[in-house]
């Protein structure tokens, strides 16, 4: 047996043995045998798109004129924001991704209340200075205030109640001690100029603010007679700061400092700034799937995915016979790499894949590309045999003469795909996309397993078996 | 056998499958302005699909009690299996979606699931339509490319990334009418994922006219002495047992797919079908049999009397 062969063979089996493991687990692990530490732990689980496992599915577009441009850096904080709303909801796994240029896509999996989400999307956030006396309330805990009577829209009941979920009870302290005061509202957001990271005296990251003319008197008046008292920064009734009045602001700009690192410190300027939502958004795309339709699909396509491969195996080995034996295990070493690969990611490029109904589709679509290399090659196999040549020859020959059809119809198909992506990236349509993924991957797969794989199984059977008395086993 | 001796009569089978799809294409267009029924996802607009746990109510009910919340948005109400009603009707929020819901369990007394519920705002879908036109264009340039380049050894390169571009667009022709067809009759609407079936059967077709194509490149290295039309022909035949039989492993799956995936994806696996069927005889019957007609500029004969092909 040929040293390169022998090569291939062994990394396949290790590719192999990783992939059955991904596949046949939730999560991997690995232990140090002597001291029992953790070395290597990662989920696998399957991603199922909402399509498959129910949830709601939202396209968020800038509700600002269609000619206005928008800077990319205020549509990726307003996505920040929300996002971070939508976590306060309760909703786990939320994903919230930039579409495009002046949208959001938002993807909830498994909500039963997609009213109450889409509401609670919409409104703009509300950020308050509020006075908490001598109560330095931390960070997280849900507050009333006053200034809420005279604004508070209905959408706005189900954040403050979600917010107090016990998804969260390291950030909610005592829930009985929070909700129960009502503080007084000193002034909103739209008193503050602008709010950006500094340096404090000790050389430590704070924020520094400059206020409005009208923000300035009442922040003056307010420093003076409250210093040393606590003074709460809140957005959307959460307390997001509270920091002490050291001595009174008159000048209409201040400091505020902590213990802040540099990352923390962005962070509350940017809320800050953008207590508000940076860019309206409104909702001009919906999709829900109820958990039923979804559990129903997966079922109907794991089975024609069974059903698919089960017939193609068949043909493969009725007309190829020997060859086709050996394209049947390599397309069931495609099926276990592909399906390690949704599961693990590859990585640095994407953490897994999500599967959707179009993507399995693409998946199944593409077994049928990946026995099209092998046909090809096959033929041609064939065509050298009949020539005269012996098998050996007919192997590396077919292989190598089928190489640039196999390319340049494969590069065709991948163009293909790219500009689905792009489409369906742009415009949130995640079915789009999770079919141009799967069938892209697909055909990478496939050209390892169809070329590589088939050409190593095939040499290590005719190093092990005289083959050359027997034409019919090659279907001659 | 030779298949491009026949090739007027396969250029022939060509068009009638595609004139059919074109005069389906006019009958939509009088009927409702485009070439087919299109979905929400290009038009604008609501899909609510809700299933019955009791019994359903008549669809005058649903009726009733899609107006009373949603007044302006113009229902359209067709039963769905034996427990489930689809919704169809101008964009509506979340929030009246949420109200209609609610009223039908009222009105019918029994639990209501939703099962699906989408909806486009009208701009959006615009937005898809035109964006989906370019998607194809940008496709058939990036391809058109792509041949011309690998094929930049061969004479006359530029005629083979035409003549794969000629037979994607009967390809899409065929898809079109077909769907144009289906939707005159069975009311299939196309949506996303119809263009992206489309979008899948351009990439087949050019798979599979490049292997016959790639043939025809490997041969003429090897015989120099024979005419064009005899070195096409040989290059077909020789790919034909191969396209054949990649055309039936990937009918296999599809069928597999139609027939048991599921109806959310029937539509989509259909068409695929269609396509992929058109992609492979386009690819030999049409594809290669235009480079012959080029070669020997035929189209100067095709209006004198008593030619020799016509």
């Amino acid at each position: 047996m040929n040293r390169r062969n022998t090569n291939w063979l062994i990394l396949i089996v290790i590719l192999l043995a990783f992939s059955l493991w991904i596949d046949l687990s939730k999560e991997i692990s690995l232990t140090n045998p002597f001291n029992q530490t953790l070395l290597f732990s990662r989920n696998v689980e399957t991603h199922l798109g909402l399509d498959l496992r129910g949830g709601l599915q939202t396209l968020l577009e800038a509700d600002l004129p269609e000619s206005s441009t928008i800077a990319s850096g205020e549509l990726e904080i307003t996505r920040q924001i929300l996002e971070s709303r939508a976590n306060g909801l309760g909703v786990s796994e939320v994903v919230m991704q930039t579409a495009g240029d002046r949208r959001i896509v938002a993807e909830f999996p498994g909500v039963s209340n997609p009213e109450e989400v889409v509401a609670a999307l919409q409104q703009t956030g509300l950020l308050e200075f509020v006075d908490f006396g001598n109560n330095p309330l931390p960070a997280g805990t849900v507050v009333q205030t006053d200034y809420a009577e005279d604004t508070s829209t209905p959408e706005a009941t189900p954040t403050t109640a979600a917010t107090t979920d016990p998804n969260q009870p390291a950030a909610t302290p005592d829930p009985n001690q929070a909700p129960a005061t009502t503080y007084h509202t000193v002034m909103t957001g739209s008193d503050l100029k602008e709010a950006f990271v500094s340096t404090g005296p000790t050389g430590q990251p704070a924020v520094s603010f400059t206020l409005s003319t009208d923000g300035a008197v009442i922040f003056r008046d307010y420093t003076t007679s409250h210093s040393g008292q606590y003074l709460g920064i809140v957005l959307d009734k959460t307390v997001i700061s509270a920091p002490q009045v050291d001595e009174p602001i008159t000048d209409g700009s201040g400091i505020i400092q902590g213990s802040f690192t540099v990352d923390e410190a962005n962070q509350l300027a940017v809320q800050l700034r953008y207590g508000s939502l940076p860019v309206p958004v409104k909702v001009v795309e919906s999709r829900t799937v109820g958990a039923t339709l979804g559990e129903e699909s997966v079922r109907r396509s794991v089975m024609a995915g069974a059903i698919g491969l089960g017939v193609v195996i068949i043909f493969m080995l009725l007309y190829y016979r020997l060859p086709g034996l050996i394209a049947d295990l390599a397309l069931i070493c495609y099926a276990l790499f592909t399906l390690a690969i949704y599961k693990f990611g590859i990585p640095g490029l994407f953490p897994y894949v999500t599967l959707t109904l179009p993507g399995i589709a693409g998946f199944i679509l593409s077994v049928g590309m990946a026995v099209d290399a092998n046909i090809l090659i096959f033929e041609r196999l064939k065509e050298e045999l009949r020539g005269g040549k012996n098998l050996r020859q007919a192997i590396d020959l077919g292989w190598s003469r089928a190489w640039p059809s196999i390319r340049d119809s494969n590069t065709s198909t991948l163009i293909t795909c790219l500009i689905l992506y792009i489409f369906g990236n742009t415009f949130g349509a995640s079915m789009v996309k999770g079919f141009s993924i799967t069938l892209a991957l697909g055909v990478g797969v496939s050209l390892f397993t169809a070329i590589i794989v088939t050409r190593t199984f095939l040499h290590t059977v005719l190093d092990n078996i005289k083959l050359a008395d027997h034409p019919r086993w090659f279907g001659l | 056998m030779n298949i491009i001796k026949n090739r007027y009569t396969y250029f022939l089978i060509s068009l009638l499958i595609i004139i059919p799809g074109i005069v389906f294409m006019v009958l939509n267009v009088t009927k409702s302005q485009s070439m087919f029924p299109l979905g929400i996802d290009f038009t604008g607009g609501s899909l609510l699909e809700v299933q019955f746990e009791g019994t359903r109510p008549s669809s005058d009910i649903i009726r009733i009690a899609f107006l009373k919340f949603a007044p302006e948005a113009d229902p359209i109400i067709q039963p769905l299996g034996d427990d489930s009603y689809a919704i169809r009707s101008r964009t509506i929020e979340d929030a009246t979606k949420g109200e209609v819901v609610a009223e039908l369990g009222a009105v019918s007394g029994s639990t209501v699931n939703v099962l699906a519920f989408t909806s486009v705002s009208a701009s959006v879908g615009s937005e898809v339509t035109r964006a989906a036109g370019f998607a194809i264009l940008m496709a058939a340039a990036a391809i058109l490319a792509y041949i011309w380049y690998a094929f930049r050894g061969v004479e006359h390169s530029f005629r083979y990334g035409t003549a794969a571009i000629i037979a994607m667009l009967h390809d899409v022709l065929v898809v079109l009418g077909v769907e144009a067809i289906l939707g005159y009759f069975l009311g299939w609407e196309a949506d996303a994922l119809f263009l992206t079936a489309l979008l899948t059967v351009i990439g087949f077709s050019v798979h599979d006219t490049i292997v016959v194509f790639d043939r025809i490149r490997e041969n003429s290295h090897v015989y120099r002495r024979i005419s064009y039309e005899t070195l096409v022909n040989h290059s077909t035949i020789q790919t034909l047992d191969r396209s054949i039989n990649t055309q039936l492993t990937v009918m296999f799956t599809l069928l597999a797919l139609a027939l048991f995936g599921g109806d959310s994806i029937r539509h989509f696996v259909i068409i695929l079908l269609v396509g992929i069927f058109s992609g492979t005889y386009s690819s030999i019957f049409n594809a290669s049999p235009i480079l012959v007609v080029w070669e020997n500029q035929e189209w100067k004969n095709w209006f004198k009397r008593n030619s020799a092909n016509a």
